[in-house]
């Protein structure tokens, strides 16, 4: 038996926004029945370019369903420029994680909403363009780089939880294997960027951000005769007080989302909410 | 004490395992407690163990027509069929070719395709298809065995879909040809009769939780004259055909089990048939693009296996469980791999249905209001699954 979390079984047993739009923006149709799994993703997208509505149809196991239940709940309300930044990982996130097996199932969400989005926008994605490399689930060698490079798989049983590729006859295990090794071999050639850690502790938050706090957010404060401290890290919240004309300064709700949450989320860990001391 | 709440649940997941029948658990209890004693000590307190084993022996080979000395014990059905498997590619080293089906349980499927791993030589391994309602193609059979043929390995019924295979009449076209025939017999054993004395098959696996006794304890029927070789040596234990002090308790608990059973296997044929006929057929009745797979006749009387169409298995389980039904499914969510249930894809069940099959196995421990209250269940289930997937067209 899947251990599942709360937030998945929820959206398991109490789908939202299950159906198809009338006259959508955009469809996004990936999966098939063959492979077990498949999720037909509509969006309506208004004039500003804002997703005012999403719904889903998906034949599939519990996560597959919770998974599209998660991501219509995610991206209603949102700007497609902010949308397209969705990764599988958000929607792992959105449901409290899934079980490493069940990994494909979130990246089935974000291959619709890149489907749909494109749709929208009336594009081909590159991705159907690659060489096929599992012929079971039909995954190209392009979707396999991808999922390498943004999920930092490092073993063919990876590749197999979040691409299915491999999962059936077993054919392809020797090409996967190259693959990984040509990605990641390419990965460890590029100029090393500063990664941002998924999970931190506590601890390591705290120290984190004190030191953001002391070399950015402070000296720019003070240009204004202002100050910060940091009062407490509890999980993602963050309370901070703010010191000097910052303390009756109008605009000091502008400042704390829009400069230190902004730069706080940049360098520290992007789920961070900062709020101010009461 | 922990409490799994068996009480609440409608259990229809005994080819998975069973409950341990409270008459088994009774004559087991003695021997996790007072008769402690190694079976093959010489003392008294010892030996009075051992005389308890001999009538778990006796109780066994009652329920399968064998003798008792036909009879050892094992760790589980899996190490029976290894045991057997090995055993004859050890007495007839030259013969490199094993027969086997498609539709094995892993514990035999596994094992033959990987024999050149576990012997060192390579052997030919031929895959008997089935039909599409999961009996075999004789003909094949028949032209399968040749000069070189050490084994056979056919189950005598399938875990997945329920459905009995002729091994009886398999087994004397082996013995004709001097071939070993093995057969996999934990689905089958207490829910068909079973009478050794009238077949020529060589080695018969048990597993001891598949009929109400506990899990770990199994058995290996090796008919007289078959040659053998063991697969744990050790001790003197099953004079020397199986070392390793005996799992006493269990082995007493699976005497009692099989004594049980051929008191309740007229009961298996009449009342377990008729409820799962007719829950069978009430699904099928109710439930819009359902079917069987399996041969509706040739095949255990406690075993259905229907496909839903459009829909996934695991969703279905999750349903089912929020109600404490207890069942299984071939789909590729369930198994851990990704594709669906060997058995069915061998059986040519297309994907529509395959990822989409529940296996509902009774036991006499089921009641007629249990299937009524599945009956009633699955319907909303099906339908509630059906509503958002993608492909489902009223």
């Amino acid at each position: 038996m899947w251990e599942y979390t709360d937030k998945v079984q929820d959206h398991f047993m109490n789908p939202r926004n299950v159906g198809e739009i009338e006259n959508p923006s955009g469809v996004g149709d990936v999966g098939s029945l063959a492979c077990g799994d498949a999720l037909k993703l509509t969006i309506k997208v208004d004039e500003n370019g804002i997703i005012t509505d999403a719904k889903f149809k998906t034949f599939g196991c519990a996560s597959a369903i919770a998974s599209s239940s998660a991501l219509t709940e995610m991206i209603k309300g949102m700007p497609v420029t902010e949308a397209e930044k969705i990764t599988n990982e958000d929607i792992a996130e959105a449901l409290g994680g899934l079980p490493k097996e069940k990994m494909h199932c979130s990246v089935m969400g974000r291959e619709a909403l890149e489907a749909a989005i494109a749709d929208y926008r009336g594009v081909i994605l590159p991705m159907a363009e690659g060489e096929v490399v599992c012929e079971c689930f039909g995954v190209t060698d392009l979707e396999i780089i991808r999922a390498i490079r943004e999920s930092e798989l490092r073993s063919v049983e990876e590749i197999t939880n979040f691409t299915k590729a491999g999962g059936g006859c077993g054919k392809c295990e020797d090409r996967l294997r190259e693959i990984l090794q040509q990605t990641v071999e390419g990965i460890a050639a590029e100029p090393r960027k500063q990664q941002k850690p998924r999970r931190m502790t506590t601890l390591q938050k705290i120290k984190k951000i004190e030191e953001v706090l002391e070399r950015e957010i402070k000296p720019t404060l003070k240009k204004d005769g202002g100050d910060i401290e940091l009062v407490d890290v509890d999980g993602d919240f963050v309370t901070v007080s703010l010191r000097g004309s910052c303390s009756s300064c109008h605009k000091s709700q502008t400042t704390l989302k829009e400069y230190v949450e902004k730069k706080l989320r940049e360098q520290v860990i992007d789920t961070l909410i900062v709020e101010e001391e009461r | 004490m922990m409490d799994c709440g068996s009480d609440n649940v409608i259990y229809m997941d005994n080819n998975a395992t069973t409950r341990i029948a409270p008459e088994v658990l009774d004559a087991m209890m003695p021997f996790l407690t007072d008769c402690y004693g190694n079976p093959s000590s010489m003392h008294t307190f010892g030996g009075q163990v051992g005389r308890a084993l001999q009538e778990a022996r006796e109780q066994i080979a009652e329920l399968i027509g064998a003798d008792p000395e036909e009879i050892i014990f094992t760790s589980c059905g899996t190490e029976s069929d290894s045991t057997a498997i090995l055993s004859a590619l050890q007495t007839l080293p030259e013969n490199r070719h094993v027969v086997t089906t498609r539709v094995e349980h892993p514990a035999v499927k596994n094992l033959c395709e990987n024999l050149t791993t576990l012997t060192g030589h390579k052997h030919r391994l031929t895959r008997l298809r089935v039909e599409a309602d999961g009996t075999l193609d004789m003909q094949q059979y028949r032209d399968s065995l040749s000069e070189d043929t050490a084994i056979v390995s056919v189950m005598w019924a399938n875990n997945e879909t329920g459905v009995i295979f002729p091994v009886e009449e398999m087994a004397a076209l082996a013995r004709e040809r001097n071939i070993l025939f093995h057969t996999d017999a934990v689905q089958a054993v207490g829910k068909i009769p079973i009478n050794m004395r009238e077949n020529e098959i060589n080695f018969l696996s048990i597993s001891g939780h598949k009929l109400h006794a506990p899990k770990g304890v199994g058995v290996l029927y090796i008919r007289k004259g078959t040659p053998f070789v063991p697969f744990l040596n050790g001790g003197h234990q099953e004079h020397g055909r199986r070392g390793g002090t005996e799992n006493v308790a269990s082995i007493v608990g699976l005497g009692r089990a099989c004594q049980l059973a051929g008191e309740k296997l007229e009961e298996e044929n009449t009342r377990v048939r008729k409820m799962r006929d007719r829950l069978e057929q009430g699904l099928l009745s109710t439930i819009p693009k359902s079917m069987l797979n399996g041969h509706p006749e040739k095949r255990l009387p406690n075993t259905t296996n229907i496909s839903f169409e459009y829909v996934e298995g695991e969703a279905i389980l999750l349903h089912m469980n929020q109600y404490n039904i207890c069942a299984s499914s071939g789909s590729a969510c369930t198994s851990g791999s990704l594709e669906p249930s060997h058995v069915l894809r061998a059986m040519g069940v297309p994907f529509t249905a395959a990822h989409g099959s529940i296996r509902f196995s009774l036991s006499i421990y089921n009641t007629e209001e249990e299937v009524d209250f599945v009956l009633e269940k699955m319907p909303a289930i099906i339908a509630k699954l059906r509503a958002m997937s993608p492909f489902w067209k009223e």
